[in-house]
């Protein structure tokens, strides 16, 4: 990763997958959906058909050929992801569903054990809903109380909020690395420093910047970080919980059963070690193995050129869509604290019925309040439309969707 | 899902929508919403002798789930409301003129649930589970 940035070849990666060879309703695909979930490559494909044609096992059980092949390949995802993202061992990457399982292990285990009645946690406007209400169900238990970091009105978080909060000193500061409706990049390092200076732990939901930028979490000092592998690449059903050995060694398992334990007696058990402490029951082994062959290929390409590609793209589709008449971005201009998701509206049309207009045109775009119901309040519209982009995506792209909005807004006389 | 549901009686309902308000002397009231848009409907209306003297109905959404209440409350107005209980999907999906297909039939059906969850209040009965 500390190559020289170099231009991505899009035509090249674009022959990588598949399904952008797909016509809808007779036109070619224009996926601008990857913050919902990324496409895959063959080589992700491939992966997972080898996996069932040649060494399909469980893992960490039998002795056979099959099987020590199978958990050769799982343990080595692992390692592969922990190197990805900067991890200091693979034994501090744990295997859950997706970000959304990564938060709520956190928060119902480590939380749960560690916060008091009245202990404040900092949580901030633009969270995803899975950064939200698993501490609402904790807050409903326990009585702790729940802070939000106000946002600016370009969808920057405001310092002055987040200082005045810190006041109540929050045991815990939680917040996204990138928000997946506005695409603001949160300075985390800056927030960790200081969250750190009063004894708080630092949990960053990595969904939307793991899979676009360069990420690593002793740079980001952070305590605990949630991924999902099917926004990078991954197939669905795989996710990865980043917590500091010495965090998630003092952690009590979320789930019992099989591979968490060390022994088993009929009054008590002894947990296994971190990670495999967390991960009872036959583990998600095609989503770990489709994983690591997904850290490969973005390994392969660099993830400081995947973020250049991005950058260069979301400036151009800012430049283009901010000329199209009665069009609203949200979120700041500022390519440096932005990632490749833009949210917009166009006039009055409500996000649903712009997306079946695009559908139609063979454009995939988000719509609806992208489970952020509190943001879509602080923005006071019911919905906004998204679109995302990849290494997948050409500026060629963007004008086929400004095209479509274009034609959107005479059909609407917006 | 193609591009015909937006035609020009759809748009004429979404930017006009008819019986478009509120209600004084409704004797029967519903509100719901829709999770995928959020739209939000309510309908007032005034039943007499079984049958919709008058209504109304006001909400936001998009141009589907708006352009379909009014529509629907034009077909209500003056009707029996036994014949109002018997319509389904498919005669939400005749008003629009066009399937708008599975991601966005919930939007045509909501001021139809919404109307029907209002009549039921009124006869003080709890609307059957397969006709929500």
């Amino acid at each position: 990763m500390k190559e020289k940035a170099a231009a991505l070849n899009v035509r090249k990666i674009r022959a990588d997958f598949p399904i952008l060879k797909r016509r809808i309703g007779g036109k070619p695909l224009v996926y601008l959906d990857s913050a919902a979930t990324s496409q895959k490559p063959k080589s992700v494909i491939d992966a997972i058909r080898r996996f069932y044609s040649q060494y399909n096992a469980n893992v960490h059980r039998s002795v056979h050929r099959l099987s020590e092949e199978a958990t050769i390949a799982f343990e080595q995802s692992r390692e592969k992801f922990a190197a990805f993202i900067g991890a200091k061992t693979s034994k501090e990457i744990v295997f859950v569903r997706n970000a959304t399982e990564a938060l709520n292990v956190v928060v119902l285990s480590w939380a749960r054990s560690n916060l008091k009645p009245g202990d404040h946690v900092l949580l901030t406007e633009m969270e995803h809903h899975s950064n939200i209400v698993p501490w609402q169900i904790l807050a409903k238990e326990k009585g702790i109380k729940l802070d939000y970091i106000r946002i600016n009105n370009d969808g920057t978080l405001s310092w002055d909020s987040f200082h005045e909060l810190m006041k109540e000193r929050p045991k815990v500061v939680s917040l996204a690395h990138v928000s997946n409706a506005l695409g603001t990049i949160n300075p985390v390092r800056q927030i960790a420093k200081e969250a750190h200076n009063i004894g708080a732990t630092v949990i960053v939901d990595a969904a939307q910047s793991v899979p676009h930028m360069p990420v690593d979490v002793s740079d980001l000092e952070c305590d605990f970080m949630a991924v999902s592998g099917h926004k990078m690449l991954a197939p669905t059903g795989i996710g990865m919980l980043y917590g500091g050995y010495d965090l998630l060694d003092h952690m009590e398992p979320l789930m019992g059963g099989g591979e968490m334990i060390k022994e088993v007696h009929l009054q008590e058990a002894r947990w296994n070690d971190p990670p495999w402490k967390f991960e009872a029951g036959t583990p998600n082994i095609e989503g770990v193995i489709g994983l690591g062959a997904a850290v490969d290929y973005l390994s392969n390409l660099g993830m400081e050129n995947v973020r250049l590609h991005e950058k260069g793209i979301t400036k151009y589709a800012l430049e283009r869509l901010g000329d199209v008449k009665g069009l609203v971005l949200y979120g700041t201009r500022d390519i440096e604290k932005r990632g490749a998701a833009i949210s917009f509206n166009l006039g009055d049309i409500h996000a649903h019925d712009l997306a079946t207009i695009l559908d139609t045109q063979g454009i995939a775009i988000r719509s609806g309040h992208h489970c952020a119901q509190p943001l879509m309040e602080r923005l006071k519209v019911p919905a906004t439309s998204r679109a995302s982009f990849y290494i997948y995506n050409m500026k060629r792209e963007v004008d086929i969707l400004v095209r479509a909005l274009e034609n959107a807004r005479k059909m609407f006389k917006v | 899902m193609n591009a015909d549901i937006y035609k020009e009686t759809i748009l004429d309902h979404y930017r006009r929508p008819r019986n478009y308000g509120e209600l004084a002397d409704a004797n029967a009231r519903a509100k719901d919403s829709n999770v995928l848009c959020g739209d939000v409907i309510e309908m007032q209306l005034r039943v007499n002798e079984n049958r919709i003297d008058d209504l109304r109905f006001r909400g936001q959404g998009c141009a589907i789930s708006l352009a379909c209440a009014s529509m629907l409350t034009e077909l209500s107005k003056g009707k029996p409301i036994s014949e109002i209980q018997k319509l389904g999907k498919e005669d939400m999906i005749g008003l629009l003129g066009t399937d708008p297909g599975p991601a966005r039939i919930e939007c045509a059906t909501l001021g139809l649930k919404v109307l029907k969850t209002a009549i039921y209040a009124h006869l003080g009965m709890k609307m059957p589970q397969e006709e929500t």
